[in-house]
């Protein structure tokens, strides 16, 4: 099972550029909204056109501008799965399923073997006659997906399914999907602007960014290590600093005005660094001495959240014309008002973070 | 005793012409928004014409059409000995043609307003088209297509201008309930005058309950849906 993807699509704004390879399992598209991602899914299942590229699925060549290949969504055999679920409103649950085995089961008696079975798995007996309105969202995202599997796609295409609903509903229904998804034999997309999402649906994902997206790498390898700024942002780094080399096994942080032991990799095009802000932890002043990588800062703000406090930093040796300089401190707040206790906190506050946890990007905002 | 032959012939008339205004706009309608949009904006101008030019500026352009010495009108002569002006069919054109933008224009709306997305997965699921736009499309879109569909019935009912031109008044053959009150009243036979105003008051005041019961029991069954 292997879907390649190698199109452009005018998009007015900018042009979307996506070039990747899924393979079986679930690969994610992460981006933020409106960076081309669900066009990139419409182009696969055929309902956009994109202005030239090619699109293959195991052999079958969905898309070849240079050919002149395109086929009809209805020879694609994909399914999609929208964000709103698009249930035919004036159908019943059975009338919808059935909707879907109309081009492939022409025997009657089959087609409502069919679905018996697949209403029996989704768990939806005694819903056949209710009208998709009638449906609770949990129920309707089960419809949706009977009736996708019903007409036997070759692969899924998931489009945001959880974005309009409310976080408990949320929780509750990526769990169903994950586990309808385990027992879905091809691949499938899973596109999401969520990194949460992401890193639980999926097992490798590919960053979308302004239309342009980056090769197809293994979740945690996003997480643990990403390369560019943008897929540090979707992974939820906060903290960013301009940077450049600064001799053997060190980097200075221009944003920050501090130089920063780092042992790792350095990536080709490399001008930032990243910092996630749970790695980053206060230290008391008179240890900070000792300490790699620790440097004074001057207290913003400090603003509560609901199981964490946030301190907004700024860092005493930063230019005032140098970026925003900005560094962002989270951690419980139990521990933040004992430290405070302990060490006299009021407006400065010694900071520390280890070279292991600095991450060495490249790319601009 | 009333002569009913003028009832009789509106009636045909806002009949036949509705039908064919009613699927000529879902058609239109349904094209013409898939078009360049340069091209979609020329016919969209053409085809709202009507509902805002003076009748009678419509019966003028459908004379020089369909006069027995004009294009159209010459050929149907020559080939089916069919004089296209001045006998009760002639009613149907005047009609068609100002009642077209109201169907038009609300089948349009309703499409507008369809979620195209269904049309997608029905798409995605293998669905012809043919099948998408009868089963899933014309369903959902039912309520506005019924209302144009009735909003033209009842404008072609009272299409007065065009026809007056194109149909002209022969009592017994071309008279239709308006042209019928203009000659009327114009030979001051208000008394008579007044039965056909009344009649024509109570058909289109019917229209109109009709078409308001119809968005009622909508509502009620979709509020129903709703609650479940």
């Amino acid at each position: 099972m292997s879907l390649y993807v190698d199109i452009k699509k005018d998009l007015g704004g900018f042009v979307l550029e996506t070039k990747f390879q899924a393979k079986e399992g679930v690969t994610g598209i992460l981006g933020a909204s409106g960076c081309g991602k669900s066009v990139t899914l419409r182009c696969i299942a055929g309902i956009l056109k994109p202005n030239e590229g090619r699109i293959e699925l195991d052999g079958t060549v969905f898309f070849d501008s240079r050919k002149k290949i395109n086929l009809k969504p209805q020879k694609r055999r994909v399914g999609f799965l929208f964000q709103n679920y698009a249930l035919f409103p004036n159908m019943t649950v059975r009338q919808n399923l059935l909707a879907a085995l109309k081009p492939y089961e022409k025997d009657k008696k089959k087609a409502a073997q069919a679905i018996e079975a697949m209403a029996a798995k989704f768990c939806l007996e005694g819903l056949e006659k209710h009208k998709p309105q009638q449906l609770s969202g949990g129920q309707q995202q089960r419809v949706a997906l009977a009736r996708i599997f019903l007409s036997k796609p070759r692969i899924l295409l998931l489009d945001e399914p959880f974005s309009a609903l409310d976080d408990f509903l949320k929780w509750k229904l990526e769990l169903e999907l994950a586990s309808l998804l385990e027992e879905f034999s091809g691949s499938a997309l899973f596109v999401s602007h969520s990194r949460e999402e992401i890193y639980r649906v999926c097992d490798r994902v590919c960053v979308m960014d302004q239309g342009k997206s980056s090769p197809v790498i293994p979740v945690k390898e996003l997480f643990e290590a990403p390369r560019s700024r943008a897929a540090a942002v979707l992974s939820g780094c906060k903290n960013f600093s301009g940077a450049r080399l600064a001799g053997e096994g060190r980097i200075y942080a221009e944003d920050w005005g501090v130089t920063l032991r780092y042992a790792g990799e350095i990536p080709e095009g490399f001008n930032c660094i990243g910092v996630r802000s749970h790695y980053i932890h206060p230290v008391a002043k008179e240890e900070a001495a000792g300490r790699e990588n620790a440097f004074c800062c001057g207290i913003l703000r400090v603003v509560e959240d609901v199981f964490s406090t946030v301190a907004i930093l700024r860092p005493k040796g930063a230019a005032p014309a140098a970026g925003d300089g900005r560094i962002r401190v989270e951690m419980p707040k139990e521990s933040w008002q004992e430290f405070c206790r302990r060490e006299n906190v009021t407006d400065e506050l010694w900071i520390q973070m280890d070279g292991k946890d600095i991450m060495a990007l490249y790319g601009g905002e | 005793m009333m002569d009913w032959y003028p009832f009789f012939n509106s009636l045909r008339i806002a009949l036949i012409s509705s039908v064919i205004v009613f699927f000529g706009g879902i058609l239109a309608a349904y094209y013409i928004a898939r078009l360049h949009p340069v091209l979609k904006g020329i016919l969209d101008v053409a085809l709202t014409l009507p509902l805002v030019l003076p009748p009678t500026v419509v019966g003028y352009f459908l004379l020089m059409l369909l006069g027995p010495k004009r294009p159209v009108g010459a050929w149907f002569l020559e080939n089916f000995h069919m004089r296209l002006v001045m006998t009760w069919y002639s009613g149907i054109f005047a009609a068609a043609v100002v009642a077209f933008p109201l169907m038009y224009r609300t089948a349009r709306g309703a499409f507008e307003s369809f979620d195209e997305t269904l049309a997608f997965s029905g798409q995605t699921l293998g669905l012809s088209n043919a099948y998408i736009f009868w089963r899933i499309r014309m369903p959902a879109c039912r309520q506005g297509i019924l209302a144009g569909g009735v909003l033209a019935f009842a404008r072609a009912l009272g299409e007065y201008g065009a026809t007056s031109m194109i149909a002209g008044y022969t009592p017994g053959r071309t008279a239709t309930i308006s042209t019928t009150v203009y000659q009327l009243w114009r030979t001051d036979n208000d008394a008579l005058a007044f039965r056909w105003v009344a009649v024509n008051v109570a058909i289109s005041a019917a229209v109109l309950i009709a078409v308001n019961l119809l968005e009622k029991r909508e509502r009620a069954s979709r509020r129903s849906a709703g609650r479940g």
